[in-house]
């Protein structure tokens, strides 16, 4: 017998670890990715795979300049996981250098520089994507109608690299707003979402991804179907989606029904804008958001009601970035402040009064 | 998927471990044949030491006091068998470290002969005081694994209100079905040990709790148990853990035990079954504690077996007799493997506390090596005392043990759910029980400091008084030389002198 470290028990650990968990969580991605792929097509692809090789490449970089070692910190996926979100929130034609520029602030900036993994206090793609949008914000919102692969018209595989590579220019004919743009745009113009709205916004091919939008936010069913997956496995606890769609859908019904004019419903907030993608895939990332189920319900809701007031109120189109981000800086004072209540104790730590036992008499059996 | 919103929990937190029990639920108790020596440590309880009281070379019975209790957290211990003592010297403790603690070596004489043949006692016309009495002269202790000195607890009775008695049936950790096999093999003694139990204490309900998992003790106590006799056995919900005191009491009563205070305190006290039986032993047929049941198993094991062992038989006989391992056990355990404690080799001896002896194979232990923490709240949402563990150990990883106290430290029953479902591998236990250990060690010295800080303010105290006495003292022979000089001088002189005016001066 030779194991004696640890000493202490327990002494079986139940099955999975970080590896599996982001095993699960790129799985469940993987039909929205690959529908993505297909709708916008190769130059689509190419974002993807160097996003994710860039990824890979910065944290092999990061791990070296640490000192530590490369193969387990690389083998739990987190690195991989962090470049796929990233690529999945970009305008799918964007060139190379945005996509490895990205990268690398989400690797270097977003995750080694506060110690690693596990000690980044933001969402390392969504702080790479706020770094793009603000540095870029031509190539950041330049979306494509959807080019299905091999469909006609669509760029083939030498013009996919030449969109990334930027050789040639996207055709203006193919590139298009998204729903929560041009209802923005209509604000400024004076015309009510009566007016913007048809022509841009039709529910079924909204929810099934046949719209202008970043690769991975387009099909909120498939991520949807993701997302619960997930759930259902335990993977991601379901406080951060219920109340961050929730909180949502329930200020756009709210506002809806003050003026349906002005306000959109909750369906279009719902399906837009990768709702779906943030509510199950980066709200939920572990490390940037509270530990306990009070503070994931509030933090959920957090972010729900900064997503509808950016939309809304703010000057951006789009607000999960900057939601997800300003509520991961408040996960640590949630956690702080929302402890759970200990055996025994009161919510404010005091020891629990004694109950006092029902004070009768007691029973002596006497029996031989 | 929305059950959880239905389900009413019975203690937050908690884990499913698979149970594993299967291996071993359906098999009989077995008596263990006598091995060739018996290595009795006095030291098989929380508390201090027993005193041996036999020499080498002396011939005992079986159920002879051979060590007595020393203090008032004792237990004492008996022979297990009759023989001669062949030494009284230290041996391998079943113990992580495997120190040495006084062990009484005996060599059975195979007639397995005891020291007398007492008729069964009508025990429930004893008095309380007694009950306690016969239950500590048997050396009976807490079975369940706590190892506390039972007698202690049984009476509560005289200085609390105690509504409920609480026995502990419901063997939460995984692999161990000793005291399933107990309920369901000798369920009348068990009962009446209950019932002794419930008399000595005075408690107006007795509620005998057992997990979902195991229906058929469930049934067999059922049926021995009549309406009317405020006596109950229900189960509960299968979830580790369940068999910990607080949350038993949390789950049954519905109360929690303020911090710092006992189960006496909220009217309730909770004992094991094997406990029960053990009393009904020592009240109503005067046999003290000399064997008990133990289950061995784990992947590593050829046949795994319950076994009645007697005390002090080594651990690697009930593994040749339940036919050796199948291969090198990863960890050998005593006790389950959620709290469990590793043993340093198999020539440490049974004890009353060891309900286990578990042999796991690697793939059983699923050990991999720590990563960092990515903050995704398992241990919260597992930690059965409501406490945040990645807190605790972020704060220990950097030395700030207040911090890890602040956040509730001293709250942790250290049942190891946190880690067993850390998805990144993290030992938290090992560093919580690290920082209990530096704590207590920094509260010793504390505490010397200021008996140190006392003494030494005595000392200058006794030193002042000792200095003030001296110059008092010499004050005085001055006063008395001079007063004699100014005699002399007078004599001398032959006239008076001016008295008055020198005493003056002197005052």
């Amino acid at each position: 017998m030779t194991t004696t470290t640890p000493v202490s028990g327990p002494h079986t650990h139940a099955p999975g670890g970080v590896t599996t968990q982001m095993g699960w969580v790129i799985l469940a991605l993987l039909p929205a990715t690959a529908f993505g792929v297909y709708l916008f097509g190769w130059p689509a692809l190419n974002l993807l795979l160097i996003t994710v090789l860039a990824a890979i490449a910065f944290e092999v970089i990061s791990l070296r300049i640490a000192k530590r070692p490369v193969t387990p910190f690389l083998m739990d996926g987190s690195a991989l996981l962090t470049g796929l979100l990233l690529a999945l929130t970009l305008p799918p034609w964007a060139p190379w250098w945005i996509a490895v520029l990205g990268a690398g602030f989400a690797i270097v900036v977003g995750k080694h520089v506060f110690g690693g993994l596990g000690q980044n206090l933001f969402n390392p793609a969504m702080l790479a994507r706020v770094a793009l949008l603000v540095s870029f914000p031509l190539e950041m919102t330049t979306w494509v109608t959807p080019q299905p692969m091999f469909a006609e018209g669509s760029p083939g595989f030498i013009e996919g690299l030449a969109i990334t590579f930027g050789l040639a220019a996207i055709p203006d004919a193919m590139t298009g707003a998204t729903v929560l743009g041009e209802t923005q745009t209509g604000f400024s113009r004076d015309l009510g979402l009566s007016e913007t709205l048809p022509g841009v916004y039709d529910p079924m091919q909204q929810a099934l991804g046949f719209i202008p939008a970043s690769m991975g936010e387009g099909s909120a069913l498939l991520l949807l179907a993701g997302g619960l997956v997930l759930m259902a496995r335990r993977i991601i606890s379901w406080e951060i989606p219920v109340a961050m769609l929730g909180t949502l859908a329930g200020l756009a019904t709210i506002f809806m029904l003050i003026d349906p004019e002005r306000f959109a419903g909750p369906g279009l907030h719902l399906i837009s804008g990768g709702a779906m993608l943030a509510a199950f895939f980066i709200a939920t990332d572990p490390v940037t958001s509270p530990s306990t189920m009070r503070g994931r319900l509030i933090f959920g809701a957090g972010c729900g009601l900064l997503i509808y007031v950016i939309r809304t109120w703010g000057g951006y189109p789009e607000g999960i970035a900057f939601a997800i981000i300003l509520m991961n800086g408040l996960a640590p004072l949630i956690d702080h402040y929302l402890r759970p209540r200990t055996y025994g104790r009161t919510r404010g730590g005091k020891p629990l009064e004694p109950k006092a036992s029902a004070p009768a008499a007691p029973v002596t059996e006497k029996r031989p | 998927m929305l059950s959880f919103l239905f389900k009413r929990r019975a203690f937050q937190g908690g884990v499913h471990p698979e149970d594993r029990k299967q291996a071993t639920s359906h098999l009989p108790i077995q008596t263990l044949p006598l091995p060739e020596r018996l290595y009795v440590p006095v030291q098989q309880h929380i508390g201090a030491a027993a005193q041996p009281r036999v020499q080498t070379g002396q011939k005992v019975l079986k159920g002879e006091m051979i060590a007595t209790g020393s203090g008032p957290v004792s237990a004492a211990v008996h022979a297990p068998t009759s023989g001669t003592v062949v030494a009284v010297e230290p041996h391998p403790a079943p113990h992580p470290s495997g120190l040495p603690v006084q062990t009484i070596v005996i060599e059975p004489d195979g007639d397995d002969r005891w020291v007398d043949e007492p008729e069964p006692e009508h025990a429930l016309n004893l008095e309380p005081e007694v009950i306690a009495q016969r239950v500590a002269e048997a050396g009976v202790v807490g079975m369940g694994g706590a190892t506390f000195p039972a007698a202690i607890k049984l009476n509560l009775g005289s200085r609390h209100t105690i509504d409920t008695l609480v026995i502990n049936g419901s063997e939460c950790e995984p692999y161990l079905t000793c005291d399933d096999r107990l309920m369901r093999e000798r369920t009348q003694e068990v009962i009446d040990g209950v019932r002794i139990m419930r008399h000595a204490l005075g408690a107006r309900h007795t509620l005998i709790v057992l997990e979902d998992n195991k229906p058929e003790a469930l049934a067999a106590l059922q049926e021995h148990l009549y309406e009317m006799d405020h006596l109950e056995a229900i189960s509960v919900p299968t979830r580790y853990p369940m068999g910990s005191e607080k949350h038993m009491i949390k789950a049954v009563t519905g109360r929690e035990i303020p911090a710092g205070k006992l189960g006496a305190d909220i009217g309730v006290i909770v004992h094991n079954v094997g406990t029960a039986y053990a009393v009904h032993r020592a009240v109503r047929m005067r046999r003290p504690l000399v064997s008990r049941i133990v289950t061995v198993g784990g992947g590593a094991v050829q046949r795994p077996a319950n076994l009645q062992v007697p005390l002090g038989t080594r651990v690697e006989e009930l593994l040749a007799y339940c036919g050796g391992t199948r291969e090198t056990p990863a960890r050998l355990l005593m006790g389950g493997p959620m709290m469990g404690q590793i043993m340093p080799h198999a020539q440490v001896p049974v004890v009353k506390g060891t309900n286990g002896v578990i042999a796991l194979t690697a793939a059983e232990i699923n050990i991999d090596d720590p990563m960092p923490c990515i903050r995704c709240g398992r241990c919260v949402a597992a930690c059965p005392c409501g406490l945040m563990p990645l807190e605790m150990a972020s704060r220990i990883r950097s030395e700030d043990m207040d911090g890890a106290a602040a956040y509730g430290l001293m709250d942790c029953v250290a049942c190891g759910s946190c880690s067993y479902v850390c998805p990144s591998h993290i030992p938290l236990v090992q560093y919580f029980q690290h920082a209990k250990g530096v704590l207590a060690d920094r509260r010793e010295q504390q505490r010397r400091q200021e008996e140190l800080k006392e003494l030494a303010q005595q000392r200058r105290a006794r030193q002042e008084a000792e200095a003030k006495a001296k110059a008092e003292a010499a004050a005085r022979k001055k006063a008395e030389r001079e007063a004699k000089k100014r005699a002399q001088q007078a004599k001398a002189k032959e006239k008076p002198a001016p008295a008055k005016d020198n005493e003056k001066a002197e005052a």
